[in-house]
């Protein structure tokens, strides 16, 4: 049977916990080094930090409602060839299922990476995390974050990110170590679970005390997908009404500045070079006074709707809805909410469901002879 | 319909079977409708799916993608997977109202005259029945 232990939470409150679990885990010969938010300037905004040195991480804060950055890219970074060397990377369930879509194009590789996933209840997008820390100490807000939650109370007047809202895959999958925060009390005890061999081994080895599951946490992932699910369907209907002609997809793309910040901050936006950087996107003078003619005006910058509409068909059906797009949109479109809706139709289009299983290749990757015969018309 | 309508149809062929079979329709003295312009690929393999995107935003009323029949692709399986690019994109444009008959994708062959001028006719025909995609008025695209 999987190993689940259990670690106490005393009067500290959970992170220095689960900073001395992070610590214990390093001190693992076969790990160099773990991936983890750190709050490296005293309060402000946790970044991903690859540590080292197990006394620096006094600062990580693996609680932080905080989401600055899709780590998938970062740890794409990081296994996108060999270290020679094994590290451990601590993430969220759409960090991993991002990553996992990033290794299935040969992005990056689960060789030498440890992966831990922690339930994650959701964030704040990085505007909404300032508000929600105030003047607080960082990590004791993380604690309350958790413990507001346990309790059945909104943590903050803020609201969370509207990704998040609709998430629908709160617990990690595919991981090696799940750190469990659903169905308990964080600030009693936090149960840790094996998930792989690896892990297995990982965890067996640290001496930690057993835990009976008590399926608490099970349920309590259920209730809240189930929850989530009515938010998200919701969501696509609105979106769907919102944007079911293209003048309306243009209206809600409206503050839309060409910025491209969306296809940065987007996990399986991977390309090294995006046609919408390149010369093709060069217009002449004279181009564009030809089009103005033509409609009697044109939108500058131009190419809004195509640019997204692309984008659409080029990585809808890796879209993970980690929401990092609409995170980093200075204008407030929502992204996440547009891409989301139209990734439900394509992937389930061909019946796939992203970062879920390494097994399942994206769909424009492979092809078979005998399908999709519908797609094709007779017209003679 | 709009008895002034005349549709706009782009055709991205592949140059080893529906461009050969334009050319022998053409050839044939066949009568094809002459609102079809053809942009002759290497295969339909290449097909991007932001050239069908745009050419539905820059005003064409219709987008024909074809190719060669399935076995007969010239680089083995570029039709197969234009056929995966059709399809994500007929699920993509129909959830902003564009209509997914505007997109198409057929198999000509190579000897196939006859059944590329029926072909355009009848999807020339069909978009007429459609009516435009009325992108004009569209400051922003």
């Amino acid at each position: 049977m999987a190993t689940t232990v259990r670690i106490e939470v005393g009067e500290h409150g959970p992170v220095p916990v689960l900073q001395d679990f992070f610590r214990k885990l390093l001190a693992d010969e076969s790990l160099s080094g773990i991936m983890i938010p750190v709050h490296l300037f005293g309060g402000g905004m946790p970044m991903p930090t690859l540590v080292t040195d197990p006394a620096q991480l006094d600062r990580a804060d693996p609680l932080a409602p905080a989401f600055p950055m899709s780590s998938a890219k970062l740890v794409s970074r990081l296994s996108k060839g060999s270290a020679g060397e094994r590290f451990a990377v601590v993430m969220r369930p759409c960090e991993i299922r991002a990553f996992m879509e990033l290794v299935k194009l040969n992005q990056g590789s689960l060789e030498e990476v440890i992966l831990i996933g922690m339930d994650c209840p959701g964030a704040y997008d990085n505007m909404h995390y300032r508000d929600f820390l105030g003047e607080r100490e960082p990590m004791a807000a993380s604690a309350d974050f958790h413990k507001a939650l346990a309790e059945g109370r909104k943590p903050a007047s803020v609201e969370l990110a509207g990704a998040c809202k609709v998430c629908e895959h709160p617990a990690p999958q595919g991981t090696d170590i799940v750190v469990g925060l659903f169905g308990g009390d964080i600030s009693s005890g936090i149960q840790i679970m094996a998930a792989s061999p690896r892990g297995e081994a990982l965890l067996g080895a640290m001496g930690l005390p057993p835990q009976e599951p008590d399926g608490k946490r099970e349920a309590a992932v259920a209730a809240l997908v189930s929850e989530r699910e009515v938010a998200r369907d919701a969501m696509y209907a609105s979106v769907q009404e919102r944007t079911s002609t293209l003048e309306k997809l243009a209206q809600y793309l409206g503050s839309c500045v060409n910025c491209y910040n969306c296809r940065v901050a987007c996990p399986v936006c991977y390309c090294k070079e995006c046609v919408f950087n390149t010369d093709v996107f060069e217009h002449k003078p004279w181009q564009y006074l030809d089009w103005a003619k033509r409609k009697g005006s044109l939108k500058l910058p131009t190419d809004t709707v195509f640019y997204h509409l692309t984008r659409m068909a080029h990585m809808s059906t890796a879209c993970v809805g980690c929401g990092q797009c609409s995170n980093a949109c200075p204008n407030g479109v929502e992204v996440v909410e547009l891409f989301r809706t139209v990734a439900a139709r394509t992937q389930k289009s061909f019946d796939y469901q992203p970062g879920l299983s390494l097994d399942q290749a994206p769909p424009l990757t492979v092809f078979r002879e005998d399908e999709y015969q519908d797609t094709v018309s007779h017209l003679a | 319909m709009n008895q002034e309508f005349e549709p706009a149809i782009l055709a991205f062929v592949c140059n080893w079977c529906t461009y050969t079979a334009a050319d022998l329709a053409g050839t044939s003295r066949m009568v094809q409708q002459p609102n079809v312009r053809l942009v002759r690929m290497m295969c339909t393999g290449m097909v991007d799916p932001k050239y069908v995107i745009k050419a539905l935003l820059s005003g064409a009323d219709g987008v024909l993608v074809s190719g060669c029949h399935p076995g007969d692709c010239h680089y083995i399986n570029g039709n197969y997977k234009a056929r995966r690019r059709v399809k994500l994109l007929n699920e993509i444009l129909p959830q902003f109202g564009i209509d997914e008959r505007r997109l198409r994708l057929t198999w000509v062959g190579a000897s196939e005259g006859n059944e590329f001028a029926a072909t355009v006719n009848n999807f020339i025909n069909e978009i007429r029945e459609l009516g435009p995609l009325d992108v004009r008025g569209m400051a922003a695209l």
